[in-house]
């Protein structure tokens, strides 16, 4: 870093203003340019259908990952043409502010007048509570409310529990890292496009055609057999995404089936980071196995857990990709933001939108302080 | 560290590549509005779109737009119609003859997304010079929003009124002004069968609901599989295609002035005729053996797979179809065919019309209210007021702005002074079946509120399903219930 900053501090102050304008000026005339071009739609039409979208997503990903760091530099620049003592003064500044400018501009400022327009955005002289009053007594909207909860109680636990079991397992194995990839790939997938391909899991044709879905073509063939033994009278194939409540839970093995890897690799690493005398002690002791996992292991990376769950927690009271993409909300299987996104684009009714939006923000936030809190207790411990 | 690089980078390229497939997912998703429009037949020669004489009679801006007044301006227009489909190819083909008759460049810009695109635009301050509306309310929230021209001040509404359905003209005025001027109709009450398969068996079409029902039993006696392909699985606009069931039993069971009480909400939705519209529907949807697959493929299949069975091997396993023209390209082979080559004319697809499968008109059922047609369209309206603006949409309202796209096939105009004979098979067919109706009633999902139209009624639909035709009363009940007040 300092044999990085020595030439530049050399250079005459003129000299830096001067190469400071220069990089300003390339980096957002690079900008620029690379902006149009995203802009017009016939730029890669060239490459046809199919390689004119990656070719734009290329580019797409080459200025949004080269586009930050090239402001950030260009702002380092400017602040290097200034003398030493204001550069060092404005350094942390450069990185901070953009953020939180982001941050307030991005989050804060909308997430206020969502919960303004909760209040506001009620017909002419109705209480400012209405919405709510409304929300609370729909019979859609507790339903999304009851499947919500259904999804904390379940999906969470569940993605804990077995990426917990994994992650201890797998520990002593020995291609441990080509396992532990298996699972975590799930983890690179998009909501929409895990759900595109649930969706062919359950999917379902009449008696007598084809089954694509892989469930039924498993329960169907599974169900043959036990017919031609005589076990079964018939056999038919199941809608599993119309079979209510049970589709609900269906849905949510789609969230555990991706969140099941980001809990195995934290907890991969956290049960590796238990002391290895403090196990020794305890088998020295005479526990058993399950014994030491139990009341050893589990309890020292109990902070690893709860950061884990409150994180799943989180993304599962959001969830909303899953259930539009298979079911759009129909069958029982409606969550609050379903709700909201029926409410804001299809019905442009946005009382209830910001109102159903406030709901999940309430529900989310004491999560969010459990899991700060346990992360900077963490912080503290370590 | 490179190595978690490479994840990173991975990670945000499969972001991108979702964010990119998750877009091309939902402008192909199948809403009522943006449904791929199979082309008709194409016969060349049929019509040469530059050749006509144009009628300007009564239209003054277009006349001096054709007198060259205002060569060289640019007239932005906008429509849902998907880039690279069929649709978009065929309206920018129908409108070159404009632009060689008035020097105008019309900009037209095909929209994925088009409902939210157009929104935007309007709300910030953008808007299209002219743009496609399908559904009337949309007109309305605009037009009381103020953001579009009146047309009654200087439109000639008189030769419009005269030339166009009267039902058409009706849903373009608003308080008695005119804001929006019908292009593009679709006629909904045509059920679509086998033809061969019918002449095998000795089926006739039937003229009647009697005689409608006596075909359904006798294909079920025959064991000849299920008379009734229905489906209704349309992504997030799950049950649109019984909306449209709904609409045209009530259209036969009950009086104009009913079904427009009901789209206004003067009678409540779950009214007593409309629960015995509902049950003259069960009656097909719920008759055990009636519909293929029951109750479970109605909501699981697709609405462009419904028909499937009726293609199978070994002879149709179902043998009607309720269902606008569109359908066509997704019978059988048609899918694949076209998905292979979109500008495929219907002359030379695997599964022809008319030969292969043929359709006839959904029956009446009470004497009294003759021969409905149910219906939906799309119409222009105006957002920025210029005189090569007026010129265009004037045009809009003249036969030979719909030559072009006749002649191509799929397109089926809401004005009488279009000769039968430019159209092809089925759209010749359906411009009479349109003329002689005794009432041409609008698609009244796309009329009532969002919360209803677009809501509520295609989830109860979907919910009644479910149910499998029980509890009718409580579904209608909730529908009623979820009307929004004031």
């Amino acid at each position: 870093m300092a044999e990085a900053i020595h030439p530049i501090r050399s250079m005459t102050p003129g000299l830096r203003i001067l190469r400071a304008l220069v990089v300003v000026g390339v980096v957002f005339i690079a900008l620029w340019l690379g902006l149009r071009v995203l802009r017009d739609p016939n730029t890669f039409a060239a490459f046809g259908p199919t390689l004119s979208k990656l070719a734009q997503a290329l580019v797409a990903l080459i200025l949004g990952v080269g586009g930050i760091w090239a402001l950030f530099y260009a702002a380092n620049v400017i602040i290097e043409a200034l003398p030493t003592r204001a550069t060092d003064f404005l350094r942390p500044y450069v990185f901070v502010v953009p953020a939180v400018a982001v941050v307030g501009l991005y989050l804060i400022y909308p997430t206020a007048g969502t919960v303004v327009g909760s209040f506001t955005e009620v017909p002419e002289g109705a209480s400012p509570l209405t919405n709510y009053t409304q929300a609370f007594t729909d019979q859609e909207v507790i339903l999304a409310l009851r499947n919500n909860l259904i999804w904390l109680l379940i999906a969470p636990a569940a993605s804990v529990a077995i990426g917990l079991a994994f992650a201890a397992l797998v520990d002593r194995i020995k291609n441990e890292s080509l396992a532990k990839a298996f699972v975590f790939m799930p983890l690179a997938i998009s909501f929409v496009g895990a759900s595109v391909i649930w969706r062919f899991m359950y999917a379902w044709k009449p008696p007598g055609q084809n089954q694509i879905g892989v469930l039924n073509a498993i329960w169907v063939a599974v169900g043959g057999w036990l017919v031609d033994l005589g076990l079964l009278q018939e056999v038919e194939p199941v809608a599993w995404l119309q079979e209510i409540p049970w589709n609900t839970f269906f849905l949510i093995a789609i969230m555990v089936w991706l969140q099941v890897g980001l809990a195995m690799v934290i907890l991969s690493a956290a049960i590796k980071g238990v002391p290895r005398d403090l196990v020794e002690a305890a088998r020295i002791d005479g526990g058993s196995e399950l014994q030491i996992f139990f009341r050893v292991i589990v309890p020292t990376i109990r902070g690893s857990i709860l950061t884990v769950f409150t994180t799943i927690a989180i993304a599962v009271l959001k969830v909303f990709d899953i259930i539009f993409v298979t079911t759009g909300g129909n069958f029982d299987t409606s969550v609050v933001a379903v709700r909201m996104y029926q409410e804001m684009f299809r019905f442009r009714n946005f009382g209830q939108a910001t109102t159903m939006a406030v709901i999940l923000l309430v529900a989310v936030l004491p999560i969010m302080i459990v899991n700060i809190r346990n992360l900077r207790r963490q912080g503290v411990g370590a | 560290m490179r190595y978690r690089t490479w994840i990173l980078l991975a990670v945000v390229m499969g972001m991108v590549l979702a964010a990119c497939g998750g877009e091309t997912a939902s402008t192909t998703t199948a809403g009522e509005a943006t449904t791929t429009e199979a082309p008709g037949t194409t016969e060349a020669g049929a019509t040469s779109t530059t050749a006509l004489p144009v009628d300007t009679t009564g239209y003054d801006h277009l006349d001096q737009a054709i007198a060259g007044d205002f060569s060289g301006s640019t007239v932005e227009i906008w429509a849902q119609w998907l880039p690279e489909s069929s649709e978009a190819a065929n309206f920018t083909y129908t409108l070159e003859p404009f632009t060689e008759l008035t020097g105008i460049t019309v900009n037209f810009q095909p929209t994925p997304d088009y409902e939210t695109a157009l929104q935007v635009a309007v709300d910030g301050g953008n808007a299209p010079d002219l743009a496609q509306i399908a559904q009337p309310g949309k007109m309305h929230q605009y037009a009381e929003a103020g953001s579009l021209v009146a047309l009654s001040d200087w439109f000639n509404t008189d030769k419009l009124a005269a030339d166009m359905v009267p039902a058409f003209y009706e849903l373009g005025l608003l308080d008695d002004t005119l804001y929006g001027v019908y292009y593009k109709t679709d006629v909904k009450s045509i059920v679509w069968y086998p033809v061969q398969g019918f002449a095998d068996n000795g089926y006739t079409v039937p003229t009647t609901w009697d005689e409608l029902i006596a075909l359904s039993d006798q294909i079920v006696a025959d064991g000849n599989g299920n008379p009734w392909c229905i489906s209704i699985e349309s992504q997030e606009a799950d049950g649109w295609v019984a909306t449209d069931w709904m609409e045209d039993i009530l259209l036969r069971t009950a009086s104009p002035e009913v079904y427009n009480q009901w789209i206004s909400h003067e009678i409540p939705f779950n009214d007593p005729e409309v629960l015995e519209a509902a049950d003259y529907m069960s009656q097909i949807w719920f008759t055990p053996d009636y519909a293929y697959g029951g109750n479970t493929y109605i909501n699981a299949t697709w609405i462009g797979e419904t028909q499937d069975p009726m293609f199978a091997e070994g002879g149709p396993q179902c043998w009607m179809q309720k269902q606008a023209a569109w359908i066509g390209g997704f019978w059988g082979e048609n899918r694949d065919a076209l998905a292979a080559d979109p500008n495929l004319p219907a002359s030379e697809w695997p599964n022809k019309p008319e030969t292969d499968v043929d359709f006839f008109y959904f029956p009446p059922i009470e004497d009294e209210f003759g021969t409905p047609v149910l219906g939906a369209a799309d119409m222009f309206v105006m957002f920025n007021d210029r005189p090569e603006v007026r010129a265009l949409l004037e045009w809009l309202a003249t036969p030979e702005a719909a030559a072009g796209w006749i002649e191509r096939g799929g397109f089926l105009s809401p004005l009488t002074t279009v000769p039968n004979d430019w159209y092809v098979y089925p759209n010749n067919q359906l411009a009479e079946m349109v003329a002689g109706a005794t009432t041409v009633g609008f698609d009244a999902s796309d009329l009532m509120p969002a919360e209803v139209g677009a809501g509520t009624f295609w989830s109860g639909m979907v919910d009644w399903v479910a149910a499998n035709g029980e509890g009718t009363e409580d579904i209608f009940q909730q529908i009623e219930d979820s009307w929004p007040t004031g």
